[in-house]
């Protein structure tokens, strides 16, 4: 993991193997490499690891989007809904997320995962993020 | 013939979360009933949300309520067999206390030929003031299942 991870992972995100993959378009691509701790039924992956790693990306496409029009916000949870397409395999996973609507206190986001063929995702969700004022 | 269950959540929980992702997040047996089960997620340091807040993050209480929600799919059909989440809803109502462990606790509520529906709650200590609710469908892959079929029918 390279330093600039930092910025934009949480702590959770790290811990779980999370890392940037690529910067595409302006927007981070993040991916995670199959291990135990991604692992459900043996050689997929778990539902709440590819929720994590797409919910991931969702937060650092918000926070590439806030970045650009210089904003800055503590960014709160609402909700996310996710559509699980395909088993996910025992290798890399990826996910890039969209801001579909930017507001002043929420933001809807999409998000997408994938492994070797982008054109078929393995995942895909929708979520709700509060932006809170930042503490002073 | 015995009345005996043939899927205890008790028994089968250590079993399935010793390894893997559920392991690595250390899920742990809680509670159960006849078709909900209870798991408890300990609070872990490496587990927080944003830096700076102290909060735990809001994915490992998806994986919480994805691996309770089965678990309570196999209660209510009183045996195990292979499902996987189709798709998967959760509502953050209000952050998790630091230092807390969090339950999640699933029902399973209905179960046809080729899907199972569950609704759930995550709570930390009161089940009366959660943390989030879930609502969720998972579909049976094993062989008698038609991969066609469309959940419900």
């Amino acid at each position: 993991m390279s330093e600039t991870d930092h910025g934009i992972l949480t702590p959770y995100a790290r811990s779980l193997g999370i890392a940037l993959s690529e910067i595409e378009d302006g927007v981070p691509v993040m991916c995670v490499a199959f291990d135990e701790a991604v692992e459900g039924r043996p050689e997929h992956y778990h539902g709440g690891a590819t929720g994590g790693l797409l919910e991931t990306a969702g937060y650092v496409a918000l926070r590439a989007e806030l970045d650009q029009r210089g904003r800055q916000a503590l960014l709160k949870p609402i909700n996310i809904t996710v559509q699980y397409l395909s088993a996910g395999k025992s290798r890399t996973s990826y996910a890039k997320g969209r801001v579909t609507k930017l507001g002043r206190r929420s933001a809807n986001l999409t998000v997408e995962a994938w492994q070797d063929d982008r054109s078929r995702p393995i995942a895909t969700a929708v979520m709700n993020v509060l932006m809170a004022e930042p503490e002073a | 013939m015995s009345d005996q269950p043939k899927f205890d959540p008790k028994t089968a929980t250590p079993f399935l979360t010793s390894r893997g992702h559920s392991g690595w997040l250390g899920l742990a047996y809680s509670d159960h009933g006849e078709d909900w089960v209870e798991l408890e997620l300990p609070w872990r340091e490496d587990l927080l949300g944003e830096d700076g807040q102290r909060v735990l993050a809001s994915g490992p209480i998806l994986s919480l309520m994805d691996m309770a929600s089965g678990l309570a799919i196999w209660k209510a059909m009183d045996r195990f067999e292979p499902i996987a989440t189709l798709d998967l809803r959760v509502d953050y109502v209000r952050p998790a206390r630091e230092g807390s462990p969090v339950f999640g606790r699933s029902q399973c509520y209905r179960v046809t030929r080729s899907a199972a529906f569950v609704r759930g709650l995550a709570h930390d200590g009161d089940a009366d003031d959660p943390v989030a609710h879930i609502q969720a469908v998972f579909m049976k892959i094993g062989q008698s299942a038609d991969k066609r079929e469309l959940p419900g029918e």
